[in-house]
């Protein structure tokens, strides 16, 4: 199972996403945001970073780079796509996913190891988490306020499109505690925290257990493996 | 030469953080004459010759698809200024 990884300019965790999936079981193909050619992946992840500096608006310039006019067609047509943070907001700007991400309330970058409540596990990324569950893993942006307006903010509780919610703290100010979202058809998710930080004790947050041991993102990686090749 | 500025700005009804830290600083020097700061951005798209109806026809699209993000902010003004060149 081949799960491709786009590095644009300004990239920071795609090899950080690349070890998570090889972690999960899978094979990482490592794509460049010039060519058009996906590689005949079974799906994809757009990592995190500060694509092209983050110039225009976060994600804004990636959104119209030449690989991302083959992910949205493909994206379209059901391959599965995962956006983490800068990711997330490329996925918005796109239009694959509703809503905007602005930079957050308090004005500050945030890092922390951070809770969230699973809210929808009928997607290809959330297949191994159990409904509800409380997950941490670690979150780090400067532009991760979830925005929209009331209308899509209706729409995406009304067809239960939350895929995380924030948990104890709003870290950046996202209406209705939205840390990530999913489409309609649950193959593409975004959310701004970063599972693949979050795949291996030694490297994870903090738990109750031993120090670094937390391993809570790597479920997004083995769900999606185990769907594709499921199906 | 023409310049067709194009002129974005954060929608009224979100918060905008930049401009809240701004009008922050000024509190802080004791200005208390300014009750907001908002802040948006200016793009000029430079035209080789004068600025014909398509240029702008072309850059109100662009202004729509690339240079604002409807769903955060919106075109506030487009017009073409005469470069002092």
């Amino acid at each position: 199972m081949r799960v491709g990884v786009v590095t644009f300019p300004g990239s920071l965790d795609d090899r950080d996403a690349q070890r998570a999936i090889r972690l999960a079981g899978g094979t990482p193909v490592p794509l460049w945001h010039q060519e058009a050619d996906l590689q005949g992946v079974d799906a994809l992840v757009l990592p995190g970073g500060f694509s092209y500096g983050d110039y225009l608006r976060c994600g804004a310039i990636a959104a119209h780079s030449r690989i991302m006019s083959e992910v949205i067609s493909e994206a379209r047509k059901g391959l599965p796509v995962l956006g983490i943070c800068n990711g997330f907001q490329i996925l918005v700007e796109a239009g694959l996913l509703p809503g905007g991400l602005i930079r957050n309330d308090h004005g500050d970058f945030i890092c922390r190891d951070q809770k969230l409540r699973v809210e929808s596990i009928d997607t290809l990324w959330t297949a191994d988490y159990s409904m509800s569950q409380e997950i941490t893993i670690p979150l780090k942006n400067g532009e991760g306020g979830f925005i929209a307006d009331d209308e899509t903010l209706k729409r995406i509780e009304g067809e239960n499109l939350v895929a995380f919610r924030y948990l104890d703290v709003n870290p950046n100010g996202s209406l209705h505690d939205i840390a990530g979202l999913r489409d309609q058809s649950g193959r593409v998710v975004g959310l701004m925290p970063h599972p693949e930080h979050a795949v291996e004790a030694g490297f994870g947050p903090d738990t109750d257990v031993a120090m670094k041991s937390g391993t809570d993102g790597l479920a997004i990686f083995t769900s999606v493996l185990r769907s594709v090749v499921a199906a | 030469m023409a310049i067709i500025v194009v002129e974005v700005m954060p929608k009224k009804e979100l918060l905008d953080p930049a401009g809240k830290a701004v009008l922050g600083a000024l509190n802080r020097q004791k200005v208390d004459d300014f009750v907001e700061v908002r802040i948006g951005k200016r793009f000029e798209l430079h035209v080789d010759g004068p600025a014909t109806p398509a240029h702008l026809e072309h850059a109100r699209s662009l202004a729509e698809s690339l240079l604002s993000n409807g769903v955060i902010e919106d075109v506030v003004d487009i017009r073409v200024e005469e470069s002092p060149a």
